[in-house]
């Protein structure tokens, strides 16, 4: 019986995931950042985006694609997609915006409206 | 030889910020200082952008995936000659960034190309191609000469 449970919770654990970061291309503009990164085989559904403080942690999980028949060649990889950021403190969080297309995580990041450079006015 | 695994970034720890990095820089410097074993698993800074591909069988067709991620299905291409599936494309840059300052050019852009070699012979009329996700997905009925036949063994 003790022996059938501890089978149990070695399979329950799954293989630990394999990840590998994505390429990213990061611009920085007045208004704010954007940040690409290009995730192939990853959909809407398989993205998942945290933040904890200044810490940004994008995952993008591929699908388990079925092999359809024998591999004669294979390069790519079925590990899931994983890269975390140190966010510039001038980033408003609240407001960062995010859409993937054909594969590609695309991030807008804004800049808080009181950091951007503004005239103030004398009477 | 040793594995021609194709070199993925593995996961690093937390980036340092998007502060300016001269990283390109080092990479090359990097590159020079390394033995040239090294050189074949570097990025593909010497090769140009070259999309994984995997190539699989089964008894009816012969599948091509090649990840080509955030193209527009119009400039791909692939064309069938001889026995061999060639998908070439060029990514264009989008020039809509006014004033941007680049923290990180990783991505490929400009044009690529795969060839592979088929297995089998295929019907090129038939022959599908779908791209979703970013995975550009080839798939080509085999001509029915290819495909495996079942004979019967008669013991008269």
């Amino acid at each position: 019986m003790k022996a059938t449970l501890q089978k149990e919770t070695r399979s329950a654990q799954a293989q630990p995931v394999e990840y590998v970061a994505p390429e990213v291309n990061i611009f920085e503009t007045k208004d704010g950042y954007i940040l690409e990164a290009e995730m192939p085989g990853v959909t809407k559904a398989g993205l998942e985006i945290t933040l904890e403080g200044c810490e940004m942690t994008i995952v993008g999980h591929r699908e388990v694609s079925v092999s359809p028949g024998e591999a004669l060649l294979r390069e790519s990889r079925d590990a899931s997609f994983r890269r975390v950021f140190q966010l510039d403190p001038v980033i408003d969080t609240a407001r960062i915006g995010a859409r993937v297309d054909q594969g590609v995580l695309t991030l807008t990041l804004p800049k808080s409206e009181k950091v951007k450079p503004r005239k103030i006015s004398v009477e | 030889m040793n594995n021609l695994i194709r070199w993925n970034r593995p996961e690093l720890g937390t980036w340092s910020g998007f502060g300016r990095l001269t990283d390109l820089r080092d990479e090359i410097d990097r590159l020079f200082e390394a033995p040239m074993a090294e050189w074949e698993r570097s990025s593909q800074l010497l090769s140009g952008w070259t999309p994984a591909l995997d190539l699989f069988e089964d008894k009816d067709n012969v599948i091509v995936r090649v990840e080509v991620p955030g193209m527009k299905k119009e400039d791909i291409e692939v064309s069938l000659h001889e026995g061999n599936l060639s998908i070439s494309g060029e990514r264009k840059y989008e020039e809509k960034k006014e004033e941007a300052e680049v923290y990180r050019a990783e991505r490929f852009f400009g044009r690529f190309q795969r060839t592979v070699s088929l297995p089998s012979v295929v019907e090129s009329g038939k022959v599908k191609a779908q791209y979703q996700d970013g995975i550009l997905t080839i798939t080509l009925p085999k001509a029915e000469e290819a495909k495996p036949k079942h004979i019967d063994v008669n013991i008269s």
